[in-house]
């Protein structure tokens, strides 16, 4: 035992403790229920609500659970008659205030208030007179209010401050007159903002898409995975009668702890867009008509049959499921193809035979809050990956030295260390590599020759140098930019040199799992170097093949390489697209329309940054004809006579890769030493590509709530200029 | 020719209030007198006094308008002349003869801002002994001397003091409260503004004992002169080398910034002064950590009230050990009592504890001001009990007041004749708390408002039995419940009110609803 170690008795029950801590955090480890309001395990310590009072022997008065450190051989009462009346006063004062108008809020069935309501409130008020008012707030399209229910608890107040590190929300006024307001009547905005929404214990703050629309008790909760980052952020979606309502975080707190990001919270709405494709529909002597699923699976294994398998092409999403990915790649196996990409972003393959087993992070997602200097490259991180964006300020804020390095100068809430900034990323990671080598390696030598490192770029060096866990991220920018391959070269060089540990971010929910499974033109399942390199998706573009399989993507929104894709794909003799949505890009470049289920209408797994593998069932119904991209895929392989084709379920697939692939380790360490040359023009600032946060793929594009957020309004104006 | 004569007349906010600025001119334009602008000796029923030098004495006048001046030249008042403003040696005058003046020894004796004069009389002599004797000889003294917060709770500073000085940590403050919010309190003012560089001198021998290399004063921002004094006061000691780096060239650097408050009662409590400091609304932080551990911008801090500050110099320099000697039991040392209210004779009277209240009341104060019976009394501020007549006799000892539900907070002392309604007092308590909560708090922010209703209903003789109990339970919920003392002490004039005047919450005669 050491000098730490306590031993508290709570309502009879010894129990271990650790000095310092609050009583409420060892009840609650004991699964002892002490009531509260603005105690969060998250949050910084308020002792506001004073509704955790519990009794304390020798103690002249209740005490506050969430604000009373324990001491060796306190005894706790949390449910004794001092206890329960203390309790029961505090919410005797809260409820004076209440509208008491449950049965049209939101929150009921869920809310803290109502629930402690029924355990400690008295059933008449003694209490008349008016009650208080209060103006609701404009707090934009996600979050709706309803103040009079506020009971000052501050917890959106602290998040803002300590989460988001933005002062969104804080307390105005004082005595009753306090009330919680915006920042100057500003709608709140950062990426993490829907938060609150969970935060509030009462009806205050509630889900303003999903105002009035369903009541707590008759939905479903199902579990699900975010679609839209490499996070794989774990959420639930809660359904009625087979359509998603809303979704709330799930914790874990090894992803995502008990946050989701906004984009994660509100892409639902996407999926119910009035632009689904109702069936499969075919192009006959340019016409689209509706065809049977039959028919058209028929027609797409006909087309794929009398293909040469040279002329056939692949090209699919980076959020596209593993059991997807992998029936894509036996497909194209068995057509002999190897034209099959999912790296739809990017636009630099020269060096692609130096790519790892598939991205990674290079460590746990919850690693990143101890590593003691951050080197983050090509990021806009925290619309590429706001969870990850919050661990990286976690980092900051526990003392580590974190710095960007971005052509763009993109806001952070917390102190950057080193903000390199304004020139190419080439330009800039050359002066951190020659700072940071005492030896420039063959492959950057031609890269760096004659680059003096600003002193920025030295201080960089430096701190990754001074690091015991040192991480340098590259992020989406970088993997999408022309001169990845120098990029990627340099950041291997600085990260070997100063002993950091070199991660990266990927495009969409699944790029890891479909490298795994063999979506590369260069690469077969696990990484297996092909003999006969097939084309990539830029080179799929640019030729006219015989038969193109898109799937999951929109080409001019998705495929960043080419200003037109669309208009390059139109050439191509025959182009089937699996897609949950009939949109105006494929019905002028396809020419077979397969409606497929979103991420929420099919099951399947996704392999987060970290090589997480994580698996879902559909959690609602699909829309119209739709059917999970995997059972369409399935037919289309037993069509097409690929062997052992005949999976019953998701995890059959899932599992036959599994064992296909073995024990895969990934690693990130660089080994290719022939010499990478200059970017010369591809490295100019203006040339990077930054994906708006809610552009990143079909579904959010059509969420209506998050288009009209200030951040989206913000960047189509840019994107429109 | 004799030599010119010299005349004192305070500048002190009541004696300025009152005609003294005037009174001054009137004196530098009709006699050739040399005027000395000194601090208040605290008899505010006699600002502005005037005192004259005559011999080794100083003979005083007052109250003295601007009218008078031409009749006390006509009575060679420079001389000591009879008038019938004249209230002889200001030594001998009952009211400050009688008092133990160990704080305010220099208040109202010299020009506050003359640094000769300050240490002609023992100035700076607390500091340069503690300099000699470190800081663990400081905190001993200050131990010994028993000395206990002056601004409310009473807690003991050198126990403070030390846990300050056994935080590790890169920068450390002294804070010195200096809100003054209760009621019918001054001596906080009087202090700046008679005697600044005691106040000064105190925190800078703080900051010696506990590590500290910077100090802050939270001013209220209603004292306007004091601001004014107290920043020439800083300026008077920066030039003489008693403030600032290297301090008497002891290697010691400390210097003090002055603040505004930001005209909020709550602003008082520690820990919502500095919130306040920090450029935040102030509202109040729970605790703990305290703010000796984690005080103004997350480092260990020393809040303390002005009274406590000044009193240290002194019980450095006459050591603790004789300091204790005076007071009872774990009541050591002076008060600086304030006078105020329905009193004859308002002001300050720095007394060893121990002393009764209607000793204060009576014998320094004269009674009522109305000459009426006295019914009541205040003691502490606003968050202090009544005290009703009856209980006049009690003697003035933190642990007594504790006893009978009372405290002695800053020692303000407001009196209330027969005439007093304490139904109507109570409900300016709750009310008073309404108004000033943080808001932060369920209990207080709800109770407050609330309890004004229920004290509205039991006036208008509604339920009165059941608003009685719902009031009590509310004060019980906003004691037990409230995160500070404003919240948690504001049952404590209700209460008291309720107890010993229940009269006063019965129904007019006849009224049987
Ligand atoms: C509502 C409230 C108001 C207070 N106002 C003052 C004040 O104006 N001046 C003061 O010195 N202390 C005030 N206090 C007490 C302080 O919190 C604190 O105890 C004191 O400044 C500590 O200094 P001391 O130990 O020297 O007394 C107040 C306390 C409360 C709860
Ligand atoms: S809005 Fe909700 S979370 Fe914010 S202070 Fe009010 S009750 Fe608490
Ligand atoms: S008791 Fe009143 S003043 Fe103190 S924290 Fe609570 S609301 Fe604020
Ligand atoms: S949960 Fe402890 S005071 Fe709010």
């Amino acid at each position: 035992m050491s000098d730490t170690d306590v031993t508290i008795e709570v309502d009879g029950v010894s129990m271990p403790a650790t000095k310092g801590q609050m009583l409420i955090e060892v009840t609650d480890k004991a699964g002892i229920y002490v009531p509260r309001f603005c105690y969060h395990s998250k949050l910084s310590i308020a002792a506001n609500c004073r509704m955790c009072l519990v009794e304390v022997e020798k103690a002249p008065k209740p005490l506050p659970a969430c604000a009373t450190p324990v001491a060796d051989g306190m005894k706790v009462f949390t449910r004794s008659a001092n206890a329960i009346a203390a309790q029961k006063a505090t919410m005797e004062f809260l409820l004076i205030n209440h509208p008491l108008d449950c049965p049209i809020c939101d929150q009921g069935g869920e809310c803290e208030l109502q629930d402690l309501a029924m355990g400690f409130g008295r059933d008449i008020s003694r209490y008349n007179e008016r009650k208080r008012v209060v103006r609701d707030k404009d707090l934009g399209p996600l979050v709706s209010t309803d103040m009079t229910r506020c009971i000052h608890c501050t917890r959106c107040v602290r998040f803002s401050q300590e989460i988001e590190g933005l002062q969104e929300l804080g307390t105005i006024g004082r005595a009753e007159d306090m009330k919680i307001s915006m920042y100057i009547e500003k709608s709140v905005d950062h990426e993490l903002s829907g938060n609150i929404i969970d935060l509030c214990p009462v009806g205050a703050l509630n889900n303003k898409p999903y105002r009035y629309s369903a009541r707590a008790w008759e939905m479903l909760q199902r579990e699900a995975v975010s679609p839209h980052d490499c996070v794989g952020t774990n959420m639930y979606a809660h359904v009625l009668r087979g359509k998603i309502k809303r979704v709330v975080p799930r914790e874990n707190e090894a992803i995502n702890e008990t946050w989701i990001a906004d984009r994660d919270r509100f892409s639902y709405e996407g999926i119910y867009s009035g632009d689904r494709l109702p069936a499969p529909m075919l192009r006959v002597d340019g016409n689209w008509t509706e065809v049977s699923w039959e028919d058209a699976l028929a027609k797409a294994a006909e087309s794929l049959k009398a293909a040469d398998g040279s002329s056939v092409g692949i090209v699919s999403s980076p959020s596209a499921t593993l059991e997807e990915s992998h029936l894509l790649s036996r497909i194209a196996e068995h057509l002999s193809c190897s034209n099959i990409d999912h790296r739809t972003r990017c636009r630099d393959f020269t060096d692609q035979q130096n790519d790892p087993v598939m991205p990674w992070l290079g460590c746990a997602i919850q690693d990143i809050e101890q590593a003691d200097a951050i080197a983050v490259v090509g990021s806009n991180l925290r619309r590429e990956a706001p969870i990850i964006a919050h661990r990286v300020r976690k980092a900051a804020l526990n003392g580590s030295a974190v710095s960007m390095v971005n052509s763009n100068e993109y806001e952070y809430h917390f102190d950057v260390a080193d903000y390199e900034h304004g020139a190419g990323l080439v330009e800039m990671l050359a002066g951190i590599a020659v700072a940071a080598c005492d030896t420039l390696p063959d492959s950057i030598a031609a890269v760096c020759d004659g680059v003096k490192p600003s002193a920025g770029q030295k201080r960089i060096a430096k701190s990754l140098r001074k690091a015991e866990s040192g991480l340098l991220l590259l992020g989406n920018i970088a993997a999408r930019h022309e001169a990845f391959s120098a990029i990627r070269a340099l950041a291997a060089a600085i990260a070997e040199a100063t002993g950091a540990t070199l991660g990266s971010l990927s495009e969409g929910a699944n790029s890891a799992g479909a490298a795994l499974a063999g979506v590369l033109p260069h690469r077969g399942r696990g990484g297996k170097k092909r003999s006969d390199t097939g084309l990539d998706v830029i080179q799929m573009l640019d030729k006219k093949l015989d038969v193109t399989l898109l799937c999951n993507v929109e080409p001019d929104a998705d495929i960043l390489a080419s200003a037109n894709a669309v208009k390059q794909l139109a050439d191509h003799k025959f182009v089937i697209a699996l897609t949950p949505f009939a949109s105006d890009d494929l019905r002028e470049c396809a020419d077979l329309l397969l409606p497929v289920g979103t991420f929420a209408e099919s099951a399947g797994t996704y392999v987060n940054c970290e090589g997480r593998w994580q698996s879902f069932h559909g959690v609602a119904n699909p829309v119209d004809e739709a059917r999970p991209g995997w059972k369409v895929l399935r037919v289309l392989a037993n069509l097409l006579q690929v062997p052992d084709s005949d999976y019953q379920t998701s995890e059959e697939v899932r599992d036959e890769l599994k064992n296909l692939l073995g024990d895969i380790e990934p690693d990130n360490r660089y080994r290719g030493d022939t010499p990478i040359g200059r970017p010369n023009g591809a490295d100019a600032p203006d040339r990077e590509i930054d994906v708006p946060i809610y552009q990143v793929d079909a579904v959010v594009r059509r969420a209506t709530a998050l288009q009209l957020t200030p951040e989206a309004q913000r960047t189509r104006a840019v994107a429109e200029d | 020719m004799r030599s010119k004569r010299v005349v004192y007349v305070p500048n002190e906010t009541s004696a300025v209030s009152l005609g003294a600025n005037e009174v001054a001119e009137a004196i530098a334009d009709k006699t050739d007198a040399v005027i000395v602008r000194n601090g208040s000796r605290g008899m505010c029923w006699l600002e502005p006094m005037v005192e004259v030098v005559v011999g080794a004495e100083r003979i005083a006048y007052g109250p003295v308008t601007p009218e008078d001046v031409d009749g006390l030249i006509e009575s060679d008042f420079l001389n000591g002349g009879k008038h019938d403003l004249l209230l002889g040696p200001t030594e001998e005058i009952p009211y400050l003869k009688n008092q133990d003046r160990w704080t305010f020894q220099r208040c109202g004796l010299i020009n506050p801002l003359d640094l000769a004069a300050y240490l002609e009389h023992g100035g700076f002599s607390g500091l340069t002994h503690a300099l000699e004797s470190g800081p663990r000889g400081v905190l001993e003294q200050v131990k010994k001397s028993g000395l206990r917060g002056r601004g409310g709770a009473g807690f003991p500073t050198g126990i403070k003091w030390q846990t300050v000085a056994d935080a590790k940590a890169d920068q450390k403050y002294v804070t010195c409260n200096a809100d003054e919010g209760d009621s019918g309190t001054f001596s906080d003012r009087m202090l700046m503004e008679g005697d600044p560089l005691t106040l000064i001198e105190g925190m800078i021998i703080a900051g010696f004992a506990v590590g500290a290399s910077r100090g802050y004063v939270y001013l209220r921002s209603e004292y306007p002169l004091t601001r004014d004094i107290f920043e020439k006061a800083l300026k008077v000691a920066r030039a003489g080398g008693w403030l600032g780096d290297d301090i008497q060239g002891s290697g010691f650097d400390f210097d003090i910034d002055l603040h505004l408050g930001a005209g909020s009662y709550v602003c008082g409590e520690e820990t919502a002064m500095l919130e306040s400091l920090e450029g935040k609304a102030g509202v109040i932080r729970y605790k703990p950590p305290l703010p000796a551990v984690e005080g103004l911008f997350g480092k260990p801090t020393v809040v303390n009230n002005v009274i406590t500050l000044a009193s240290v110099p002194n019980i450095i320099a006459m050591s603790g050990d004789r300091y204790a000697e005076h007071g009872v039991d774990r009541s050591k040392g002076t008060l600086a009592f304030q006078l105020a209210g329905n009193v004859r004779r308002g002001g300050l009277v720095e007394k060893a504890f121990g002393v009764s209240l209607r000793n204060l009341i009576e014998d320094f104060g004269g009674g009522t001001a109305s000459g009426r019976p006295i019914r009541a009394v205040q003691v502490g501020g606003p968050l202090g009990a009544y005290v009703p007549a009856a209980q006049l006799d009690i003697l003035l000892d933190y642990e007594k007041f504790a006893e009978i539900g009372a405290m002695i907070g800053h020692g303000g002392i407001v009196v209330f004749d027969d005439t007093v309604d304490m139904a109507a007092q109570a409900r300016f308590a709750m009310e008073f708390c309404a108004i000033e909560s943080c808001g932060k708090c369920t209990p207080c922010r709800i109770g407050a408002v609330r309890g004004v209703e229920v004290i509205d209903r039991i006036i208008a003789n509604e339920n009165r039995e059941a608003n009685l109990d719902l009031l009590d339970e509310l004060c019980d919920t906003m004691i037990d419940g409230s995160l500070c003392a404003m919240g948690g002490m504001t049952p404590f004039p209700v209460r008291s009110a309720v107890k010993y005047f229940p009269e006063d919450f019965m129904p007019p005669a006849g009224d049987n609803k």
